[in-house]
This record gives structure tokens, C-alpha cells and sequence, in this order.
């Protein structure tokens, strides 16, 4: 195969445009619709009880109590629970994990449903679910990280990162003129997108259809029918709108599953939704890890070894853990780099990915680390980061598909005002006596493609319909790729209707992994040419069309009209071809995915430089980042305006990992006591006044066709370790617990 | 949540008239609602006193006192330009709590009114003594924060999370009721109780008896010039104080002629120590100076586990009070009302 795909190419007038979110009037306007706005008649409300221990058993529940309430129509405990089809343990479709539904009477997390109730309406279920008082016997949970041994991770799968050498790590550390050795810890973190999960299930014999936010239409439809015992075509998922998923909505969670089995068993439509406090349990979070970092540099500044130590919780019946040592891997030119991992069975629900798994957590440790190192060295830590730039992926020697990080270091910043930075801590002030620093940090996401199909159908009034299942998960796709979709055919943006959002569509893969926009977009874009091929076919054998004849061209559709490739003199309007041709409608197909061969070849990342400006004031300790500017370099930008806001959203999670999120447990009961946005912090716009984006133009010729990569998880990496350097550079105090709060400035 | 009973007196001699054991008074529902929905509370009837009237308004009596009826919201109390004019640090305290929204709903009486936010009181699987006398108190060697290190005893450590009422103390404001058996006052000193062994008792209100007024005595805005309040805490807006102070002086002749001082966060009631206050009268403002009373105030506070830093805060936080108080009050509102990032002070009063 060639080395480089087809190049340049230019794609049409909406693609690269700040176009303002199509589903945005609706979504203001309460007209947008999520599942649980959904209420078929005749519809019970489930509510389920969770448990208010980590670990034990469950010897009573007060049954009889809750079926007399009055509007409770069914109480289901372990002891009367329905068949179901699927193991709960199964894990044959991606990403699953395995699940709570009322299996048995042990209880393996604080927050595990322990039975479910069904009522007319939501208060009775809720009543209901309190009445039943669930007793237990109790044994003692473990919860943090210092409760239990650490183990080797368990296998190879989804979530259990491998350990990966490169180079002699033993001389590496020989070999080093510095060194530092740290160990950097991150708390527990929960998804709690805007929109809890939710679920509206209905069944109509062995046919399932669900409203339910999902990231992935084909799995979790491959889901659900594995746990219900019926084929994946039974199962029909609407969700046109996902308030939010981060790595916590892409397939099936237990709750949800329970839900669907009540439906079945009461022959009626039931409806659960997830409070916030609930969210603190069964569908994910990000796990707690300690990191150790051991990295060393020769006399000049130049890595000799980064070692990098990562123990993270898992739960007790499941395997995911977080591989936040890898954060080490594709980075910097150190001469040894070594990443490995060990897990921390907890009684806990098992942990999953959370926007930017591994990255987030093991950026923050290393960009602190490196800049602990630099300070050792006495190096300025861009220019230590610029010394050790890594040309070819560190290890494996493969050339990067494209990489312009410099530029982003670079223009970053210029943009910040980098240079006029003090080396020593503690040394600047602001008008108010504030202290201030300056930290900065490199982001690094791989970039990967998941697998997708699209329809495009080209109409004789000139006009198209797109289609693929693709997830909206608020970051912008019903827009994004609906430009894609547009250039992809030659027309305009508002010649186009998109579909999206239903299972029924052409499976538009997994909005995940900062992948969306790469895989499904690619997969409309091959659909749209797949339609402009036939197109050329069409014209080309049509004696009244100027394009008669030009059979072995390549044609390329621009404006609403075909034009041979190269020969701006010849062209017919699209929907002149169709209608001379009998008027029917003109279908293509396209699939989105990479070749594995393609994806062997290069390193394939996403880059960026975050730099932090943070007050803190000297006497009460609160701190604040004043400044945020990132520079990102991830390929071709389909919308500058939903790409930064993409990044301004990750780059504000990074201040909520720096300073906020932190789920805290009661090691005596194993429950989480800040389970809700009052105790639970993620910064309000009072905490992010400073926030700036730069797009560095990138052009990649290897990553995909359309040369996109991707935004949406990318923006947390850097930003992370730049607040911790910049707290450290502000007032000498290096904390390395995340968050840092504080009484960590105190004393 | 527990089924009830909802009843929506028009005057308070109805609301007075519908209370029974079992029942609550509903203002603006931003902290019942959710005891409600976590089966915290879980009270028989409900009484709505939304359509009561003839608390909504904010008057200026005769001597000079503000009465504020106990169905104003906390928003238009904020928004009222002239009691902002005269209680500067009162409007600076509410507008550092909550949200825009919350500040809509809740009423000034609610804020009185308003639970601990203490993490074990909120859980119902918890033991609380404050819900459950005799239960105990797991909020001891727990991971709730924000724990009182002033007036607890070992049956609570919850602290009030109210903003309002820390001014509130400072200028002695007093807390109209009429009840069962008529009408009386309560200082604010004595409104809201240390837990000691009854901790489930929180205010000095008797069974039955209603919040209808809150009143600011003559003279209170006599502290106008200089008064600010501070409130610190790691997020810089809807979240509740790590530790705050109202701080108010009235100069005459570069001298602190009377002072004020009350500290939020640090124990069940607003903390003010006559001693602190005294320790400033005669004196010219200087840090030094404020550092011994903050020091005097926060006497006898108990570190508890691990909250030595807390009590160092808490001082610290009564010294920049201070300090920004003897400083002038802004002339505008700061942006930030409260925050230890408000910009440079700019334009004073009085200064």
C-alpha cells in the first residue's frame, strides 16, 4: 500500500467551519429529548435499594412492608428475581464488565442494588425501596488503596493493562547524573454526567425497545440481547440525545439490566432513572491510584529512564484497572522506559474508563515527576521537555503519523508568556499580595479509530439524507459529522439531513476514545464518495451529460455539481444527473475503521502543551488557576468552535482532578459520604476565568482519510500536572496527592 | 419519600393554628426538600407557608431598625440597594452562599432554619445524634469535614453552615416568633444552641413557634464604613465556608471605637467572643492588633483529629476580616462578594 494516503485534499465548505451546534436551540428549549423524558402509558417506576454496606451479606428485607405501600405493584430481592438469559459475568461484548442484578445476597459495594421495586408511581417505588430496611451481616470493607495487598493485574483483557519495557531500565537508572523518586496519589473519581443514567424499557413479545443513553448502539443492543436471551436485531435503543456519558454509558449497567428484566417479568413499561447518589456505585468511576516514579537524566538534561510504578483499586469481582503507568509510554526520549501495573481488590463497584483513562491519572504523576526532575537539574521545564522531544515513538523507534507538539509547546507559550517565568518558587505576587505561579505539562492521547458504517442517499431535488447510529454525547457530533457527511457529497450544510441516534441506523460505532469523529465521520465520508462514484458512473455513460465519456476519471462533487478531478471545464449539477437518470434516489455505502497494517505502521497520537497560571493566597491557602491555555495539535478540525469547547471541557476537568473530585469513603462503613454535587466539587465558572485554546494546524496524512483525530479527552492530560506545577512553583510546596486542597497549603 | 400532609395557611394565626407534633414549616424548601428526598426528615404535614402574608417586605422602623420579614428571599434582600447601603456585610454574606437559583428560593427565617450539612446527619444509614438522640455520632473519626472545633461536645460536632447568620450575630440582630402561646424575641446569641447533651435540640425555638421577622437593631449600621465579610473554601463559589468571618468596626479619629467580630464554620452556632471585641476598642487598626483578637476568639478551640490547620485558618481567616473591614468597605460590591480572590479593593466608603 502507498505510504501516505491521497493528499491533500480539501473538503468542501463546511468542514473546518466554526458552525454553531444544530441541536442546540432544542436542547435550551427543553425540546431535545433524553430517555428519561420518556413515559409510555401504562408505565411502572422502579426504584432500586441500594446497599449500605461494602461487604457482607444481606439476611433481611422487609418485604411485606413495601408490598403494602400503597401504588407498589412488585418487590424483586435475590430470592424471587426473574431468570435471566445471560450470565451476569458474561464478557464477550466489548467492554462490558460484569454486573449487579440481584444475583445473589452478597453484597460486594456500598451502593449495589439489593432489590428492586416497582410502583405506579416514582415516590411509591421510592417509599417502597426505603421501607424494605435490608438488614446485613456485616464483614469489614475495604476501600482505599492502604486496606488490602496489592496483586499482579489478573489478565490481558479490557482493562488490565500489560507491563511494557523498553530499553534497559537497570542502566538507565545507572546511568543517570539525577533522579528523582516520587510517589504521586490520585483519589476516586465518578463520571456523574449531567444526565444520570436511565432507562425506558418496553417489551412487545421476544422485541426489546429501549430509551436509554448509550456511546454505542451495536454493543449495548449486543447486550442486552446477550442477557435476555434474544437476537441483537430484537433490540431497538432510541437516544438521540446522551447528556453526557465520559467512558460510563457505553454498554449495559446492572441497574439498567434490572430494569428490563422487571419490564419482562410485569408484562408493562418501566422506567428507571439513577439519582445523583447513585451514581456513586454501580456504572464506573475512575479508580484510586498510587504512582511511583523513578526518572533519572544525564548531566544535560537528557532522560536516561522513566520507570513508572502505578497500584490502582480494582473491585472484588472484576478486573479493570487503571493504566495510568502507560501514561509513560509514547512520550518522551528517555533511553528506558517502563510502565507497570498492580491492582488493589477493594470492595468497591469495579472502576472503568472515565474520559482520558490512564492518561489523566498517569500525566499527572509524571508531568509532576518530570518537573521535579527538571527543577533537580536546574532546567527550565519547557526546555526540558524540549530537550527530551521524542523524533520517533520512544521504544518501538516507529515514526510518529504526525506530531506537532513543538508547535504546540511553542506557540503555547508564546501565547502564555512563558519566558518570563522565574526559575525560583515563591517569588512572584500579583497586585493583591496573591501568590502566583506558572506550571506547565504535556498532553499526549493516542488516536484511535473504532469500526463504523453509514448510508448516504442523494435525492433528485438536489438535496441528501445521511444516516449512521452514531452517539450525540453533547460534545457536538449531530453537527461535527454532519459537516463531514456534507463536504463528503458536495453540498451544502443545509442540503443534508443527518440522521442519527437509533440502532435501526447503519452502526456508527463507539463515541469513545476520543475516536467519534475519526471513525463514524470516515464512515460517512466513504459513504459520500461511494455515492459520488456511482454518480460519475451514471453521468459518464449519460450522452446528455458534460461529463459524458470521462469514464476512468475520478470525479470529485464540490457546490452541488460533479467535476472531473483536474478539469475545472467540465460539470453537471448533481441532482441533473439523478433526474435524467429516472429520478431515484442514489445510495452509498461506507465503513470508518483503520487498517491494522496502517495502525502498525505509526504512532498515532493527539498533542498538546497545557500551561497554568495559579494564585494562592499566602495566609488562607485557597487557590484558584487564574490562566489555562492549552495548545492542541490533533489533526484536521472538522468545527474549531465545538473542537474548543471540547477542550475547554477537558482542561476544566483537569481543574476539578487538580483541586476538586474526590469521592471519600468511610473505611468503617465502606460508603462514600460525599456521594452528591454539594460535597462532590467539580469547579463553577467562578474557578475557570482564564480559559484559552489554541488549535496548532496539523495536516496527517496516516491516520485516516479525512486526517482527523481527535478532541475529546485530550484536554485533561496536561492540565493536571501543569496546576500542580504551578501550585508548587507558586508557593514551594510540592504536594503530591491529588486533589490538592487547602489544608494541603497550610501548616 | 414518606407520604403527608400539605396545608397552605393564609395568615399566621392558620399556620400557627395547623401545627401538630409531626409537622414542619415549608419557606423556600432548599434544605427540607432534600432532608426529605434523602428520608432524613420525614415529617406528617407539611406547612407551606408561601401564601402567608405580610412577611415579605423590608421596613425601617421608627428608631432606625430594619425589620425583614421571614419570607423574603434571600435574592431580594441582596438586591435591595439601601439595606445593602447599611449592612454591607450582612448583603456580602448572603450573596457568598449558594447559587443564583438557591438564592431565589430560599427565605431569610429558612436560613436561620436551615440543617447542618454534616455528611453523617444527611446519611440516613448513619448514627446520628442529632436525628436519633442516643444513636451516637459517627461523624466522629469520619471523613465528612467541615467539623466544629469550637462548643462541640462528644454527643455532635456538626458546625452551622449558614453565611447569613455570621453578620447576623455580629450586629446582635434579633429573631421575631410568635408561637402558641404568643409572641416574644431571641437575640440571635441565643437562637442557635451548642449541641452539649441535647443535640437535637437547634435553635431556642419552642415546639410549634414561627419565625416571622428578623430584625437589625437601631445602630447596627453604624459599623457601615468598615465591615466586610470573608469566606474561605476550596471552590470558589457554591460551596459552603471552610471558614469565614464578619468583621465590623466603627472609627472615630483613626480609633476602633466599637468592634465586632463573628466566625461561621467552626462550631454549631455563629462564634463572637465579647473578649475579642473589647480586646480592639481604643485601639488603631493594625494586624498585629487583629492577630490578638482572632486569637482570643478561637480560644479554647480543640484540634479533634486532624484539624489543627482548620483552628490556624480560622484565626487567620478573622484577621483579614478584619483587616479588610478597618480597610473601608468597597464602595461597589465585589464580584466575587466574599472571596479571598475579590479583586483589589479599589474605591472605600469611609476610608
Amino acid at each position: 500500500m502507498p505510504d501516505t494516503l491521497a493528499q491533500p485534499m480539501r473538503f468542501g465548505s463546511s468542514s473546518g467551519q466554526p458552525v454553531t451546534r444544530r441541536d442546540g436551540i432544542a436542547k435550551v428549549t427543553g425540546d431535545a429529548d433524553y430517555a428519561a423524558d420518556h413515559s409510555p402509558s401504562g408505565m411502572l417506576h422502579a426504584v432500586y435499594a441500594p446497599a449500605a454496606i461494602a461487604r457482607g451479606r444481606v439476611t433481611a428485607m422487609n418485604t411485606v412492608a413495601a408490598e403494602a405501600h400503597p401504588g407498589v405493584v412488585r418487590v424483586i430481592t435475590p430470592a424471587n428475581r426473574p431468570a435471566l438469559q445471560g450470565d451476569p459475568a458474561d464478557k464477550s461484548v466489548m467492554f462490558t464488565f460484569r454486573i449487579e442484578v440481584l444475583q445473589d445476597d452478597t453484597v460486594r459495594y456500598a451502593g449495589q442494588p439489593v432489590a428492586l421495586v416497582l410502583a405506579e408511581t416514582l415516590e411509591a417505588a421510592t417509599e417502597g425501596a426505603r421501607l424494605l430496611d435490608p438488614q446485613y451481616a456485616v464483614e469489614v470493607p475495604r476501600v482505599t488503596l492502604a486496606d488490602a495487598e496489592s496483586e499482579p493485574v489478573a489478565g490481558q483483557g479490557f482493562g488490565q493493562p500489560a507491563d511494557t519495557t523498553h530499553g534497559d531500565v537497570d542502566a538507565g537508572h545507572a546511568a543517570a547524573a539525577r533522579s528523582v523518586d516520587v510517589t504521586y496519589t490520585t483519589a476516586a473519581q465518578y463520571h456523574n454526567a449531567m444526565e444520570p443514567h436511565a432507562i425506558v424499557a418496553q417489551w412487545e413479545g421476544d422485541h426489546l425497545s429501549l430509551d436509554v443513553p448509550t456511546q454505542a448502539f451495536a454493543l449495548s443492543c449486543a447486550g442486552y440481547a446477550r442477557y435476555f436471551g434474544i437476537p441483537a436485531e430484537n433490540v431497538t435503543i432510541r437516544c438521540p440525545y446522551l447528556g453526557g456519558g465520559f467512558g460510563s454509558k457505553a454498554i449495559p449497567a446492572g441497574p439498567l439490566v434490572l430494569a428490563v428484566l422487571a419490564a419482562r417479568d410485569v408484562g408493562r413499561p418501566v422506567k428507571l432513572a439513577l439519582t445523583r447518589k447513585q451514581m456513586f456505585g454501580p456504572v464506573g468511576h475512575r479508580g484510586a491510584t498510587e504512582q511511583r516514579l523513578r526518572i533519572g537524566a544525564d548531566g544535560e538534561g537528557r532522560l536516561s529512564v522513566i520507570d513508572h510504578d502505578n497500584v490502582a483499586e480494582t473491585s472484588t469481582f472484576d478486573d479493570f484497572v487503571e493504566p495510568a503507568a502507560n501514561a509513560s509510554q509514547g512520550l518522551y526520549a528517555a533511553g528506558a522506559l517502563r510502565s507497570r501495573h498492580r491492582a488493589v481488590r477493594l470492595d468497591v463497584g469495579t472502576p472503568g474508563p472515565m474520559r482520558a483513562p490512564g492518561e489523566a491519572s498517569g500525566s499527572a504523576a509524571l508531568e509532576c515527576a518530570m518537573d521535579e526532575l527538571a527543577e533537580a537539574s536546574g532546567i527550565d521545564p519547557l526546555e526540558f521537555r524540549l530537550r527530551n522531544y521524542a523524533e520517533t515513538e520512544p521504544g518501538t523507534g516507529r515514526p510518529y503519523s504526525s506530531k506537532a507538539l513543538r508547535d504546540c509547546y511553542l506557540q503555547g507559550a508564546e501565547r502564555f508568556g512563558w519566558s518570563g517565568r522565574p526559575s525560583a518558587p515563591g517569588t512572584m505576587r500579583d497586585a493583591s499580595g496573591l501568590l502566583t505561579g506558572w506550571g506547565m505539562g504535556t498532553a499526549l492521547f493516542p488516536a484511535p479509530m473504532f469500526a463504523a458504517q453509514a448510508r448516504a442517499t442523494l435525492k433528485a431535488d438536489g438535496t441528501a439524507l445521511v444516516e449512521t447510529s452514531a452517539a450525540d454525547m453533547g460534545q457536538g457530533a449531530w453537527t461535527a459529522l454532519a459537516q463531514i457527511a456534507a463536504d463528503s457529497l458536495g453540498l451544502p450544510l443545509d442540503a443534508v439531513e443527518f440522521r442519527a441516534g437509533h440502532s435501526s441506523l447503519p452502526d456508527g460505532g463507539v463515541a469513545g476514545g476520543s475516536g467519534h469523529t475519526a471513525t463514524a465521520g470516515g464512515a460517512l465520508h466513504a459513504a459520500g464518495l461511494d455515492v459520488v462514484r456511482q454518480l460519475g458512473e451514471i453521468a459518464a455513460a449519460d450522452p446528455e451529460s458534460p461529463l459524458h465519456g470521462a469514464g476512468n476519471a475520478q470525479f470529485v462533487a464540490r457546490d452541488g455539481r460533479l467535476f472531473v478531478e483536474g478539469d475545472e471545464g467540465r460539470s453537471d449539477a448533481l441532482a441533473d444527473i439523478l433526474v435524467r437518470a429516472g429520478g431515484a434516489p442514489l445510495t452509498g455505502t461506507g465503513r470508518g475503521a483503520r487498517a491494522p497494517e496502517a495502525a502498525a505502521a505509526h504512532a498515532m497520537y493527539s498533542h498538546g502543551a497545557v500551561f497554568a497560571e495559579v494564585k494562592v493566597d499566602p495566609d488562607l491557602g485557597q487557590i484558584r488557576v487564574s490562566r489555562l491555555v492549552g495548545a492542541f495539535a490533533a489533526g484536521r478540525i472538522i468545527n474549531p468552535k465545538l473542537a474548543e469547547s471540547q477542550l475547554f471541557g477537558g482542561m476544566i476537568w483537569g481543574v476539578s482532578f487538580a483541586l476538586h473530585e474526590e469521592a471519600k469513603f468511610d473505611r468503617r462503613t465502606g460508603r462514600i459520604m460525599n456521594a452528591d454535587f454539594a460535597g462532590y466539587h467539580v469547579p463553577v465558572n467562578a474557578d475557570v476565568p482564564g480559559l484559552e485554546v489554541i488549535m496548532v494546524h496539523e495536516d496527517d496524512p496516516h491516520v485516516n482519510p479525512l486526517g482527523v483525530k481527535g478532541v475529546g479527552e485530550i484536554g485533561i492530560v496536561g492540565t493536571v500536572g501543569a496546576i500542580g506545577n504551578a501550585i508548587r512553583h507558586a508557593t514551594g510546596r510540592r504536594v503530591r496527592r491529588f486533589p490538592i486542597r487547602i489544608e494541603g497549603m497550610l501548616g | 419519600m414518606k407520604s403527608f400532609d400539605f396545608v397552605q395557611p393564609r395568615t399566621v394565626a392558620e399556620a400557627l393554628a395547623a401545627w401538630g407534633p409531626g409537622a414542619v414549616w415549608l419557606g423556600g424548601g432548599t434544605s427540607l426538600i432534600d432532608l426529605m428526598k434523602l428520608g432524613v426528615a420525614q415529617p406528617d404535614v407539611v406547612i407551606d407557608l408561601g401564601r402567608v402574608a405580610g412577611m415579605r417586605s423590608v421596613d425601617v422602623q421608627g428608631d432606625g431598625a430594619v425589620r425583614i420579614g421571614a419570607l423574603v428571599s434571600n435574592a431580594d434582600l441582596t438586591r435591595d440597594a439601601a439595606f445593602a447601603a447599611r449592612f454591607p456585610m450582612v448583603a456580602e454574606a448572603l450573596l457568598s452562599g449558594a447559587s443564583g437559583q438557591l438564592r431565589n428560593a430560599a427565605t431569610v427565617a429558612g436560613n436561620l432554619m436551615q440543617h447542618t450539612r454534616c455528611a453523617y446527619f444527611q446519611d440516613a444509614g448513619a448514627a446520628c445524634n442529632r436525628r436519633d438522640p442516643g444513636a451516637g455520632c459517627d461523624a466522629q473519626g469520619g471523613v465528612g469535614g467541615g467539623v466544629a472545633v469550637l462548643g462541640a461536645s462528644p454527643a455532635c460536632i456538626a458546625v452551622n453552615p449558614s453565611d447569613f447568620c455570621v453578620p447576623l450575630a455580629a450586629l446582635d440582630a434579633v429573631v421575631e416568633v410568635q408561637g402558641p402561646e404568643g409572641g416574644r424575641e431571641i437575640a440571635m446569641a441565643d437562637f442557635h444552641l451548642l449541641p452539649g447533651d441535647t443535640p437535637d435540640r437547634v435553635t431556642a425555638l419552642a415546639p410549634g413557634e414561627l419565625i416571622v421577622a428578623l430584625r437589625l437593631p437601631a445602630g447596627a449600621d453604624g459599623f457601615a464604613g468598615h465591615s466586610r465579610y470573608l469566606k474561605v473554601r476550596d471552590r470558589t463559589s457554591f460551596a459552603f465556608a471552610t471558614a469565614s468571618a464578619a468583621a465590623g468596626l466603627r472609627m472615630e479619629h483613626g480609633r476602633i471605637a466599637e468592634a465586632r467580630l463573628a466566625l461561621g464554620a467552626v462550631a454549631a452556632k455563629p462564634w463572637r467572643v465579647a473578649e475579642a471585641e473589647a480586646v480592639l476598642i481604643g485601639q488603631t487598626p493594625d494586624a498585629d492588633l487583629f492577630d490578638r483578637a482572632a486569637t482570643i476568639a478561637m480560644a479554647g478551640a480543640e484540634p479533634g483529629d486532624d484539624l489543627a490547620w482548620k483552628i490556624d485558618l480560622a484565626r487567620k481567616t478573622a484577621v483579614r476580616a478584619l483587616c479588610l473591614a478597618a480597610a473601608g468597605t468597597p464602595a461597589r460590591m465585589p464580584a466575587l462578594p466574599a472571596s479571598v480572590f475579590a479583586e483589589p479593593a479599589g474605591e472605600k466608603v469611609h476610608a
